[in-house]
């Protein structure tokens, strides 16, 4: 294999800076860097509960048109998929990748006794516990447990976001957010912590709980320093769209062509909690996603790694089936979730659209549990222990 | 290894309030700390005033709510100035007792109430609600737990956020009953699932009026005969709060509880389960409990010191009780609280929080050690919280939809914290110290763990121009060590 010159430099100077590393961060130091062609997921989270039936909308239902006589997307203003099925219209992207074979829709996503809280449905989606448990790690954070057991920097996941999500902490270990590459490292590198760091030196017993800390501060710096130094080996050179979601993606690019050895990145779009005035609200978030999925599959394609990369969607909840009277929709339940990669094994419209004659108290039956998708995308495309980290065994799904 | 009065008055404070306040630093070698608990007790005696951020233009419009003759009159607008109005004063309530926690000398008893805040937690976007449930934790903190669990049973609060007001004879919702047994009083594993569905049985018809008061709906209940814990009777829902109370397991499960946030996390058996049986058999005195643990030789033990990650509000209040502020931005004291992971009156879930490690990650830890900093005006809160919709509900504080904008310099967005610190109380504390003793001083009233080589760092940045100089940057830099984040 050649060594790019710059890699070459790359690699000598973290050689030089481990010299003065504590002990439990050489380790990593000496491992290999993850060869380029290696497959990553990109978990798009849509907070606030997102619109699912003005998202991927059954045109030929005239239940759907009933219920929404104020906000139903009429099926000449939709993008055409199928027959029956379109997307919302700023969604133009998301069609041209469909028609790719670069695009797969899974329908009524959900989970047994669903919450209609925001926060507490979105902690059983980011921990992946049932909806009478609680618990403290993410599905995201326990796959990290397993990466990097043992590891200095734990960058095998990225949130791209200055605070750090329930879905990538884990029990050992926690990912690493950052917003800003450049900015981490500005704020890591302050004079004063560094110094801090480097006083305090290697070798001390982990058992003191301030040592925690050190620990944490320690992986925070080299993960820092490792963060922007790869984010520069090859930036993207196309244009996005300068939105915090254009921005994020442009990051996460740039990232995808480095050497780093990162698996999943995790960034987030919202507020889609439209319960007042939706269509407008809906329609600013989904150009904006819209906009900023185009530059970023466009770039992969450019790249030749369309097929390396998995970019899915989740919101919390889907919303009601009926409008409310303020021209929005309220807390809802099923929805359904987009899957994009030039390695899909199955493709399209995957299930049946949700049966709007068959509702419990309004809301959308699920029929697909969200575990089973982690667990597809832990198994089959990250190669990982799904029954491990999920702590229990759910189905594998075929789309990838 | 003899340890001071002074670093055993500090842990006192620290894990019976919210850290030394400046004009206690004189005090501190001076007491013995049995001494020290009794001022605090004595200062916490007193019956907390209620707290009410609600406006009287809000109270006026909230009652037209309730009222069935009135409602009509309300348009949409005032609908939604209803909700956003309330939506304002749970982050000004959030605020106020903050504020209570850093100002008042009835540490311990806003200490108890924010420790049951997290064991009883509760989210709920009601203000008269979340008032009237917080006077319950600052009122009963430190009676008997029977009379807390009971009020808070009966807390608007508490049966809507678990949807007791679902819970009707033949169409139980048994959320409630369950973490009654989960969370509040016996822990999994020491019930079944039959004892849940029965309980549940029992508080049918438990639910709350509009302000907030406690409605039995005798219609909804389930009358029948119901077999609870191995007792079998005809029970409503306080004969199964008694139930579960004669059942030792609770003393049990609420010792072991308050053992690991006041003294350690890590658990030694053979004190808990004496203070278990005490706890039992002084039909849950709280205070006595608390006297019991912050009078005993091993609450002391320096395996018990410095061992604590401090949670973020004890952070924050601490913080400002050792350097008093006035916060032109109040609001960057609410997203301090949201980016480190810790918001009054929004806990997680109803498990509250997990605390110890899971306060820090990469993120929480840098903005940890930045934030004395930020209070003095050298750096900027650059830093999003995540949005909240259960809060804010897909809006901005200024009503308009929340959509993001165009990208902007993240500063620009959030901006400096605009503390102003009052100083005087730190200079005069140390006016009788030698310089050459100073940085000692300091660091002794700070932290809690032995520092020396952080001690070094400081040493090198401090700032020599004046004595009023170097105690501020020493202060400020040793607030902003991992050793600080410890109590």
């Amino acid at each position: 294999m050649l060594i790019r010159r710059k890699e070459f430099l790359q690699i000598g100077s973290l050689a030089t800076a481990s010299m003065m590393m504590p002990k439990f961060l050489k380790a990593f130091e000496s491992g290999a860097l993850v060869p380029p062609g290696n497959k990553v997921v990109v978990v798009l989270q849509l907070s606030g509960g997102n619109d699912g039936l003005n998202t991927v909308i059954p045109v030929r239902n005239d239940i759907y048109y009933k219920l929404r006589p104020g906000l139903s997307i009429k099926m000449d203003k939709a993008a055409t998929l199928t027959d029956e099925v379109s997307l919302h219209p700023a969604l133009t992207t998301f069609k041209n990748l469909y028609d790719e074979g670069n695009l797969a829709i899974l329908n009524n996503v959900g989970y047994p006794n669903p919450d209609r809280s925001h926060f507490r449905s979105m902690d059983i989606w980011h921990s992946a516990s049932k909806s009478n448990e609680y618990w403290n790690t993410g599905w995201i954070g326990r796959y990290l447990d397993a990466q990097c057991s043992g590891c200095d920097k734990p960058t095998q996941a990225l949130e791209v976001d200055d605070v750090l999500s329930l879905a990538l902490k884990g029990e050992t270990a926690n990912a690493i957010a950052v917003k800003d590459p450049r900015r981490l490292y500005g704020t890591s590198n302050e004079k004063f912590f560094k110094q801090v760091m480097k006083n305090h030196g290697p070798d001390h017993h982990d058992e003191e709980p301030v040592e925690y800390l050190y620990k944490t501060m320690a992986q925070t710096l080299s993960s820092a320093d490792y963060i922007f130094k790869q984010s520069r080996l090859h930036p993207t050179g196309a244009t996005y769209p300068n939105t915090g979601l254009g921005n994020g993606f442009k990051t996460i690019a740039s990232l995808i062509y480095s050497d780093i050895n990162t698996k999943v990145y995790y960034i987030s779009l919202g507020s889609f909690d439209t319960h007042v005035g939706q269509g407008a609200q809906q329609e600013r978030l989904f150009t904006q996603m819209n906009d900023a999925v185009k530059a970023f599959t466009d770039d992969l394609k450019k790249n030749g790694r369309m097929s390396d990369v998995l970019l899915f969607t989740f919101s919390e909840f889907g919303r009601r089936v009926a409008q409310n009277a303020s021209n929005g929709t309220d807390h809802g339940t099923a929805n359904n979730m987009f899957l994009i990669s030039g390695g899909l094994k199955q493709k399209g419209v995957l299930n049946a659209m949700p049966d709007l004659a068959d509702l419990s108290d309004g809301d959308l039956k699920y029929n697909v549990d969200f575990k089973d998708v982690y667990a597809t995308i832990l198994k089959n495309w990250l190669n990982a222990d799904a029954g491990k980290i999920l702590g229990g065994h759910y189905n594998t799904l075929g789309f990838v | 290894m003899e340890i001071s009065n002074q670093l055993k008055n500090q842990h006192l404070i620290w894990r019976a309030g919210f850290g030394p306040a400046v004009e206690q630093l004189g005090n501190l070698p001076e007491y013995k700390p049995e001494k020290f608990y009794k001022a605090l007790v004595k200062a916490s005696a007193k019956e907390p005033q209620y707290i009410n951020v609600a406006s009287d233009h809000l109270i006026d419009l909230y009652e037209q709510r309730q009222n069935a003759g009135k409602r009509k009159n309300l348009d949409e607008m005032q609908r939604r100035e209803i909700n956003r109005m309330q939506q304002a004063a749970v982050r000004t309530l959030n605020l106020h007792w903050l504020k209570e926690m850093v100002t008042t000398p009835a540490q311990l008893r806003e200490k108890m109430a924010f420790f049951w805040h997290g064991h009883f937690a509760s989210r709920n976007g009601n203000i008269f609600y979340n008032q009237l449930l917080l006077h319950v934790f600052r009122k009963y903190g430190l009676s008997d737990f029977g009379t807390l669990l009971k009020q808070v049973s009966r807390s608007a609060s508490m049966l809507y956020f678990l949807n007791n007001q679902q819970n009707r004879k033949g169409r139980p919702n048994e959320n409630f009953a369950r973490e009654v047994m989960e969370l509040f009083t016996m822990g999994r594993g020491n019930y079944t699932e039959k004892d849940v569905k029965e309980a549940a049985r029992a508080f049918t018809g438990w639910t709350a009026n509009g302000k907030g008061e406690f409605v039995f709906r005798e219609n909804f209940h389930d009358n029948g005969e119901k077999e609870v814990l191995g007792k079998t009777g005809n029970f409503n829902g306080d004969d199964v709060l008694d139930i579960i109370l004669e059942n030792k397991q609770t003393a049990k499960f609420i010792t072991q509880k308050i053992y690991t946030f006041f003294v350690n996390d890590k658990m030694d058996d053979a004190i808990v389960s004496r203070l278990a049986d005490q706890f039992y058999n002084n039909k849950y005195d709280i205070a006595a409990l608390m006297e019991t643990i912050f009078t005993s030789d091993w609450f002391y033990d320096p395996k018990n010191i410095g061992v604590r990650i401090k949670s973020p509000v004890e952070l924050l209040a601490g913080i400002q009780r050792m350097i008093p502020m006035k916060l032109e931005n109040d609001y960057a004291l609410f997203n301090m609280q949201k980016i480190l992971g810790q918001q009054l009156l929004y806990p997680p879930n109803v498990a509250g929080w997990s605390g110890g490690r899971s306060w820090i990650d990469s993120s929480t830890l840098m903005m940890r050690l930045r934030i004395p900093q930020m209070f003095n005006d050298k750096d900027e809160l650059n830093v999003a919280p995540k949005q909240d919709d259960d809060i804010m509900m897909g809006r901005k504080t200024d009503g308009t939809a929340a959509v993001p904008a165009k990208a902007q310099a993240p500063k620009k967005v959030y901006g400096a914290v605009a503390a102003k610190i009052n100083w005087s109380g730190n200079i005069s504390q140390y006016e009788k110290i030698k310089k050459e003793q100073l940085l000692d001083a300091i660091k002794n009233n700070l932290l809690q763990v032995s520092a020396s080589k952080v001690q070094e760092v400081v040493s090198r940045n401090i700032d020599t121009s004046s004595r009023e100089a170097y105690i501020k940057s020493a202060t400020v830099q040793l607030m902003s060590t991992p050793e600080y984040q410890m109590c």
